[in-house]
């Protein structure tokens, strides 16, 4: 364990909140939603308790909530913001307002079912809603992932190369309400690792003032601008594993774009993105145990997706399943993951077969019956070079 | 502070010629007249919503802005600025900013009355130091000239035209300054480009409170409006002095008219302009005397506000 580290039991809210304590931004200006909530409750009180230098702005929507942040990024102040479902619904139009003015925004989203019916509990349907908008977003397995996500994503966010907003995504609920064991960083420690920012404009720079937000005009520089967002993207995986490692310096963990697990000697696979990835690997380790050839690849990073990377990291398998916990009513097109990877293999002359299962929907629990019945349909399908059914909704009443 | 003329043209402008709203526009002399009654001694941030002003002043890689500038979208001016000013506050704590900084933003009534609605009472209530002016000309301009809630009665707009089942707007307008007021802020004010005096004076009371001010200008659009375009003063004056526009503020509660006019009939300021030029026609004559009645009964509103003890 890490120099002045302390392991503490708390919920995956608390756990982000104390990476807030200590990234000490300039301002936070949030809205309560469920399951974030406790971010926004713990955050104000520690305002109030003097704990931090941050100006909470409690703003009156998530509309204002990132308007405000955008408004406060402009500054040049370092501005971090959380939310969920709804509320990040609510703030679409400026997610790409401030991935387009290149803001380095952080912002912790509880992943929660999208309305309607309405639905407090688990799924990626909210985040995957936002995948296009131009943020870099890292998915968690655990309340330690989300408070190790959340510092990484400041340095992520700010660097030169980068400048894009930052979502930190975690379970609602699973991740966010349940009591886990998070190895918390000497405060100093955190505070060095973040650093201060070092904005390239402000509007407050008195010498140098800027218009920021300006109109584009008839003939203008839209799609440069919009190029430029994709090379800041692309230069964001080399980033995301430089900080990833140097976090595994001052934690002893190491984090990159995936990880995976037994893939050296498996013949196929699954891949799983947030709090499923825990229940997916004890049984994939279970079974791993006992003989069985499966492997596993936990996602982290959804934006960017390193298409490559995974191409390389399952074209050895023979059949590979993808769990997606939202869906994109394409038409049987499966989730999103999904879609990413499908589209990740077309280029290789050798392939995997791939299958999609569609979990979790609405908070509906992925059971361990669930998960190797879906292992037992992907050995079948190694073994006969057939996919039965490419999309499957697994856990669905039917 | 200074309201003489020979001390105002002095000020430094903030908004550069050169820009590309329409000659005769209202919203460039709202701007000019507003900043300056800002003190020489801050800086400024001006924040715009969608609009006409923000299109006609940014167009990239250029800005007719001579200080800091922000526009983000179209309903969240308000909330914009008051992140700015928040942050503001926060690195001046930190002594990591020296300067004193005002923020000023500039909406008309689309991003104002209705779309930004919602963003400016948030902001109002909670209690930034910034100013919000509305430079009003009643209806969304940018989009061309569609109703809005700041819209009078009886106005032709490209979504409320006359027809034969239609003499124009049905609904009366909102009063926004009163809802401003209603959030018990420190400086509401409503103000006209044809008192000039009068508006630099509310401005300078607006840079110097310490919270929230809100002003509301009537800010003519020849286009819009359907009249000549050197006429755009002459027709501010006009509202004035028919009390469609009255001037007054409400300063920490208190409510006063800040000019004195001869109340005279509405139907000259509406004969004025081509937006009302069916209502002089046929059954739509009664409207007349609807929007006068109107007015009217506001009037005596606002009277008897700026009497109570």
């Amino acid at each position: 364990m890490a120099a002045g580290s302390k392991i503490v039991a708390i919920v995956g809210t608390d756990a982000v909140s104390e990476a807030m304590r200590q990234i000490n931004p300039d301002l936070v200006a949030a809205y309560p939603i469920t399951p974030q909530t406790a971010i926004v409750e713990t955050y104000s009180q520690m305002v109030a308790d003097g704990l931090v230098k941050s100006h909470m702005v409690a703003v009156e929507s998530e509309h204002s909530a990132m308007s405000a942040a955008i408004g406060a990024a402009a500054t040049g102040a370092r501005v971090m913001t959380c939310t969920s479902s709804q509320g990040l619904a609510l703030m679409w139009e400026l997610l790409y307002i401030a991935s387009g003015l290149r803001l380095p925004i952080v912002m912790p989203n509880v992943n929660r079912a999208l309305s309607a019916p309405i639905n407090i509990h688990c799924d990626h349907g909210d985040s995957m809603g936002a995948r296009d908008a131009g943020w870099i977003q890292l998915f968690s397995e655990n309340a330690q992932e989300a408070y190790d996500n959340t510092i990484q994503a400041v340095r992520i966010a700010e660097d030169p190369g980068i400048l894009l907003p930052v979502m930190v995504l975690l379970d609602g609920f699973i991740i966010s309400h349940s009591i886990d064991r998070v190895e918390l960083l000497d405060d100093e420690v955190v505070a060095n690792f973040v650093g201060e920012f070092k904005p390239a404009y402000s509007l407050l720079d008195v010498n140098n003032p800027v218009s920021v937000g300006n109109f584009d005009g008839l003939y203008g520089y839209y799609f440069e601008f919009k190029r430029q967002q994709e090379e800041a993207m692309l230069n964001s995986f080399g980033v995301i594993k430089e900080v990833g490692a140097e976090f595994g310096k001052i934690s002893g963990r190491s984090y990159s774009l995936f990880e995976t697990i037994g893939m050296e000697d498996a013949e196929f696979a699954i891949v799983v993105l947030g709090s499923a990835a825990g229940t997916v690997r004890h049984e994939v380790e279970t079974m791993r145990a006992k003989g069985i050839p499966i492997g596993m690849i936990k996602l982290r990073a959804f934006r960017p997706f390193p298409a490559r990377e995974l191409a390389e990291a399952i074209s050895r398998m023979k059949a590979v399943a993808v769990f997606d916990r939202s869906n994109t009513f394409a038409g049987n097109m499966g989730g999103p993951v999904f879609i990413e990877l499908r589209s990740s293999l077309y280029d290789l002359e050798k392939k995997p077969l791939l299958v999609n299962y569609v979990y979790g929907l609405g908070g509906r629990d992925l059971s361990i019956e669930l998960i190797n019945k879906a292992a037992a349909e992907l050995a079948e399908a190694a073994r006969s070079g057939q996919v039965k059914q490419s999309i499957n909704y697994l856990g669905l009443r039917e | 502070m200074s309201t003489k003329l020979t001390d105002l043209v002095q000020k430094p402008q903030f908004l550069s010629g050169g820009h590309r709203l329409c000659a005769g526009c209202g919203a460039s002399i709202v701007v000019r007249q507003i900043l300056m009654g800002a003190p020489d001694d801050v800086k400024l941030v001006i924040a715009n919503p969608t609009g006409c002003l923000e299109v006609s002043t940014t167009i990239y890689p250029y800005t007719s802005w001579n200080t800091s500038y922000i526009h983000c979208a179209f309903e969240n001016a308000a909330s914009t600025l008051s992140g700015a000013e928040a942050a503001y506050q926060s690195l001046k704590e930190q002594g990591k900013i020296k300067e004193d900084f005002r923020f000023i933003a500039f909406g008309g009534d689309g991003g104002t009355y209705d779309i930004g609605l919602q963003a400016l009472s948030g902001a109002l209530e909670r209690g930034h130091r910034l100013i919000y002016v509305c430079y009003n000309n009643e209806a969304y301009m940018n989009t061309g000239i569609q109703r809005s809630g700041a819209t009078i009665m009886g106005s032709w707009t490209t979504t409320s035209p006359y027809g034969r089942y239609s003499s124009g707007k049905k609904e009366n307008r909102k009063d926004l300054t009163a809802i401003a007021a209603a959030h018990n802020i420190p400086y509401v004010a409503q103000g006209s480009i044809s008192h000039w005096r009068d508006l630099v004076r509310k401005a300078q009371k607006a840079f110097a409170t310490d919270g929230p001010a809100f002003i509301n200008v009537l800010s003519p659009c020849h286009r819009g409006w359907r009249y000549p375009m050197e006429k755009t003063i002459e027709v501010a004056r006009m509202a004035v002095q028919s009390c469609i526009w009255p001037l007054y503020e409400v300063e920490n509660g208190k409510w006063s008219l800040t000019a004195s006019v001869k109340k005279q009939p509405v139907e000259e300021y509406l004969k004025s302009q081509g937006r009302f030029a069916h209502l002089f026609k046929g059954e739509n004559k009664k409207i007349l005397d609807i929007i006068q009645e109107n007015v009217d009964a506001e009037w005596d509103k606002l009277q008897k506000r700026c009497e109570q003890k």
